[in-house]
């Protein structure tokens, strides 16, 4: 990934140990031992070890493990509802571990918004006084946190139950709440633990969409937690995989599928694949246009204008694949009083079988940008494959 | 060989006799403000005549706790007028709510401090079983060397005895609030105190008030037997029967007791539901 980016938080060589005796469980950590060797000579149990990863201002990076991973003490640490046992977390030139408590607070108030899996929203108020709650602890006047908690209702779609309590409410719209009094607050990070994981599968998908919709208007730092490999992957712009507190892999989604750093992500991705067994031709879409072999280049151009792509696949009569006209082929061929367009026809795209599976088409989108061509077995067009739908494929293939 | 008895009672006798001694500046301020109020509180209730108070009540009852619970009110309030009984109901009613007051004034800070700190919390809750145990009429020993004969030594001896279950539904209802929504103060910043009056209290108002009943009714209870020591009220009415073995006038001064006893339950119950 892009290293450059701005950092909004760093953490380095994060530990957390659970018991009265840390730094015994930290000395034998650093001889090499894991965390069971631990727990049975010190009693100590080994939550975190030795994390470290960045997160970029803007993105939205899930850490996902399964439970016992860490995953969760991790979120908790960033804003120190944890304390920490060694290492690390800087915000903004702040390290988050060593703060007073009156500077923790201003903290908090400032960096940090949090979603709960439970919801956590407080029974006795309001829905408009929860979205307001982080506004009226910082002493916002009244006024103006009840304008921008309105706002935030409305942002998630909740106009009109400002006045329910959380209870008047299913699931999915506890945890819109949930998410108005993140976004109310306008803290310079969203935590997210496990956000999702207690709503309905059907209802977990849009609120990732929403999610998502809300981050490209937004852009805010986010971090995610979840448990769910396809969630990770649907949302994730990279992924921090932890395993037994410790980081196993990070990356982007396309990096976790294909490269995978060991064994225990290999099975992990692996999980997805068996969920359905994914092929070219479940990521497939139809060709929205072709050109026929006996097409002028300015049919073929008018065409590719009318959809608005730039390159098309040419096909015979038997719609077998000939190969693939560019629009600035075209235009030459205009330019050079041509009749027909196959002698401008390019063969440097990737053609696939239907039953190609689908992680292997990654290496081919990062040469040139045009859709993967589907072809049967005498050669005929069939769709194509873009980029996005490989991912979105994916990311769906888990929930059934 | 023998070992000799461990003269328990004798060091509690000499540690009460120098707390009386020592301290008779601070148990005489306290018996003159008791007394006050006692006095201020039973003179406005006596103030009112009969009827308007009686529809007073009703009023309340009916606001609170609905149309049934006033026809209640009326009826037995009416019989406690028919039988004679207003002026000692009166009375007793006054050292209830004395004794309440000042239980819940102390409870409350009391509860907080022993849900937000377990030191104090193991050092508190031994301390309830021991009040709450001790066999109720035991404190009204002590309660006379300090405050002498009367209601003062009966408030004394009731707020002691109805104080535990207030301290005890305090420190409950504030160590019932759910964990996650302590994070969720924590997370966004609260202070210790926005996360007491937003979150903690407001949450455990229900059972505190659950606790509050049961300190009214030990109040009742309590403030009855005091009557041994001086108190007046429907207590004295069913001790005077005890003693001239009149069972009619005892159980008459009884019901009036039980009258009372529903009436309040029942009133602080609504008050709890409709803050829910």
């Amino acid at each position: 990934m892009d290293e450059t980016r701005p950092v909004k938080i760093k953490v380095r060589g994060l530990s957390k140990v659970f018991g009265k005796q840390p730094q015994k469980a930290i000395e034998l950590r650093n001889q090499g031992m894991k965390r069971p060797e631990i727990l049975e000579k010190t009693g100590q149990t080994l939550g975190l070890s030795n994390i470290s990863f960045d997160v970029y201002e803007g993105e939205l990076l899930v850490i996902m493990g399964l439970s016992g991973s860490g995953k969760s003490t991790l979120i908790r640490c960033l804003n120190r509802l944890i304390e920490t046992t060694e290492g690390e977390i800087i915000i903004d030139g702040e390290n988050i571990p060593t703060l007073k408590e009156k500077a923790l607070l201003e903290c908090r108030r400032r960096h940090f918004s949090m979603v709960f899996q439970n919801f956590a929203l407080f029974p006795h108020r309001t829905v408009h006084q929860n979205a307001e709650f982080g506004l009226e602890i910082r002493g916002v006047e009244k006024a103006e946190r009840h304008k921008i908690a309105h706002d935030a209702l409305k942002q998630v779609g909740l106009e009109g139950w400002e006045d329910a309590y959380p209870n008047q409410l299913s699931g999915g719209m506890q945890q819109r709440v949930g998410l108005a009094r993140a976004l109310a607050n306008d803290a310079t990070v969203l935590l997210m633990d496990e956000a999702f994981s207690a709503l309905d599968p059907l209802i977990r998908k849009d609120m990732q969409e929403e999610l998502l919709q809300l981050q490209s208007k937004m852009q805010k730092t986010t971090v995610f937690i979840t448990h769910d490999l396809d969630e990770a992957l649907n949302i994730g712009d990279r992924i921090v995989l932890l395993k037994d507190g410790e980081v196993v892999q990070i990356g982007t989604p396309e990096e976790i599928l294909t490269k995978p750093a060991d064994d225990y992500v290999r099975r992990f991705i692996q999980g997805v694949d068996r969920a359905r067994i994914l092929t070219a031709e479940s990521a497939m879409r139809p060709l929205r246009s072709t050109a026929r072999e006996s097409d002028g280049p300015r049919t073929a151009l008018h065409r590719m204008r009318d959809h608005a792509i730039d390159s098309i696949y040419v096909v015979d009569r038997n719609r077998r694949l000939l190969g693939l006209l560019e629009a600035d082929a075209a235009s030459r061929a205009i330019e050079e009083g041509a009749d027909s367009i196959i002698p401008y026809l390019t063969q440097d795209f990737r053609k696939v079988p239907m039953d190609e599976p689908l992680h292997n088409l990654f290496a081919m989108f990062s040469e040139k940008s045009f859709p993967i061509a589907v072809i049967d077995q005498q050669e005929q067009l069939l769709g194509v494959v873009v980029k996005g739908a490989v991912l979105d494929e994916l990311a769906r293939a888990g929930e059934q | 060989m023998e070992i000799p008895r461990i003269p328990l009672g004798d060091w509690i006798e000499s540690g009460l006799t120098w707390l009386t001694s020592e301290f008779s500046m601070v148990t005489r301020g306290i018996s003159r403000f008791t007394q006050t109020g006692i006095d201020i509180l039973n003179d406005g209730l006596f103030w009112l005549p009969e009827w308007a108070l009686l529809g007073l009540i009703a009023l309340l009852c009916w606001r609170l706790g609905g149309v049934r619970l006033a026809i209640g009110a009326i009826a037995g309030l009416a019989l406690i007028w028919n039988l004679g009984l207003w002026e000692p109901m009166i009375e007793t009613l006054t050292l209830v709510v004395f004794a309440t007051l000042v239980a819940v004034v102390i409870a409350l800070p009391v509860g907080i401090a022993a849900a937000l700190s377990n030191r104090l919390y193991r050092v508190i809750m031994p301390l309830l079983d021991f009040m709450q145990t001790m066999p109720a009429f035991v404190y009204l020993i002590p309660a006379i060397p300090f405050f002498g004969i009367g209601s003062v030594s009966a408030i004394f001896a009731t707020v002691i005895f109805s104080m535990p279950p207030a301290i005890r539904f305090t420190t409950l209802g504030i160590r019932q609030v759910p964990v996650e929504l302590i994070e969720a103060a924590d997370a966004y910043g609260a202070t210790r105190s926005q996360k007491l009056f937003k979150v903690q209290l407001p949450l455990s108002l229900p059972t505190v008030m659950a606790g509050i009943n049961q300190t009214i009714m030990l109040a009742l209870s309590m403030v009855v037997i005091a009557a041994m020591i001086g108190a007046d009220g429907l207590g004295s009415e069913v001790w005077r029967a005890i003693q001239r073995l009149r069972p009619g006038d005892g159980f008459e001064a009884g019901i009036a007791v039980v009258i009372l006893a529903m009436l309040l339950d029942r009133l602080t119950q609504s008050l709890r539901k409709t803050r829910k």
